[in-house]
């Protein structure tokens, strides 16, 4: 599974770090749900952990992104806004 | 997956729409391949503004401490001749003058983050420019092979994603200088109407108070060492 993290690059993930990722994926949800700014922040902090632990993909590597995170450091304000305008 | 999936959905429409220009993909490869030098200038030219906006803070913050350094030799000067009311006036300007630093810093600090982002994002363009240019000779000398087709997809999209990506990246780093611009010459107007104190307060009294207090035993021991050194 390959993972853009914007600004940053792609990471390729193996079987057992994509679903480490799920998992943090639907607790992020969870708290996005709830609006809890402490909880979001450290589950995301986790989420971007978890794909640097990832092959980080060459620079001259043309491969198609599974799933392209936002630049690190989004806010729950700013995931709130992006997720509901369509707008990074 | 969640909320990844619908960040991911959002980031792809932009990508797609890049490259609904792909029709005929062995065509437009060449011309894709010109509108990934042209953004590559583009980020170029996005690096370079950030530079120079980060040069023009670093002037402004000379252009402060020289102020500075002329207040206290102001100070020194009415000392020498026993105006202490003077040094003291000439010492609290200098003080205010010293409010606006921290914020500069902070200014030149982002800029340079900035910066390095914009070296990063051409860098790492440049290199999937270089390796899209020889996939594509290959794609066209194989069009006909299926195996062709699927990588010219996956060298599409590879390419297709870093550019929607720089692209953001461009426009965020030019939100962020014009907004130091901005910042930028209002403080200037401010420091030469003498409006600045009333422009760093806080608006919350306790701490400007507080501020007040602190630049005003600043000024005490500022004075004291003054006083000191011109006695000698």
């Amino acid at each position: 599974m390959i993972i853009r993290i914007l600004h940053e690059g792609q990471y390729e993930l193996d079987q057992e770090q994509a679903e480490a990722l799920k998992r943090a994926d639907e607790a992020l949800d969870a708290a996005l749900e709830k609006g809890d700014e402490a909880t979001y922040r450290s589950i995301l902090d986790r989420l971007f952990g978890q794909v640097r632990l990832g092959r980080r993909l060459d620079d001259a590597e043309l491969r198609r992104s599974d799933v392209v995170l936002p630049a690190a450091g989004l806010t729950l304000d700013e995931a709130r806004a992006l997720l509901s305008q369509g707008e990074i | 997956m969640g909320v990844l999936d619908r960040m991911s959905t959002i980031f792809k429409a932009k990508v797609n729409h890049a490259m609904d220009q792909m029709e005929d993909p062995r065509e437009t490869l060449d011309y894709s391949y010109q509108k990934q030098l042209d953004l590559l200038q583009k980020v170029k030219r996005s690096l370079a503004d950030v530079v120079t906006a980060r040069k023009e803070v670093e002037m402004q913050k000379a252009q402060i401490e020289a102020d500075q350094a002329r207040y206290t030799e102001d100070a020194r000067k009415a000392l020498a001749m026993g105006r202490e009311d003077l040094a003291r006036q000439a010492l609290e300007q200098k003080a205010e003058l010293g409010a606006s630093l921290s914020d500069l810093d902070r200014q030149i600090g982002e800029l340079k983050d900035q910066e390095s982002q914009m070296e990063m994002s051409t860098q790492k363009l440049e290199a999937k420019i270089s390796a899209f240019r020889t996939q594509k000779e290959v794609i066209k000398a194989q069009y006909s092979s299926a195996e062709a087709h699927v990588r010219l997809g996956e060298a599409a999209s590879g390419i297709g994603e870093e550019m929607a990506d720089v692209g953001m990246a461009i426009d965020r780093a030019k939100d962020k200088t014009d907004r130091m611009k901005a910042r930028a010459s209002a403080l200037d107007e401010l420091q030469s109407s003498g409006a600045l104190p009333d422009a760093l307060a806080s608006g919350n009294p306790t701490e400007d108070e507080l501020g007040k207090l602190e630049r005003s035993s600043q000024v005490d021991a500022e004075l004291e060492a003054l006083r000191k050194d011109v006695a000698k």
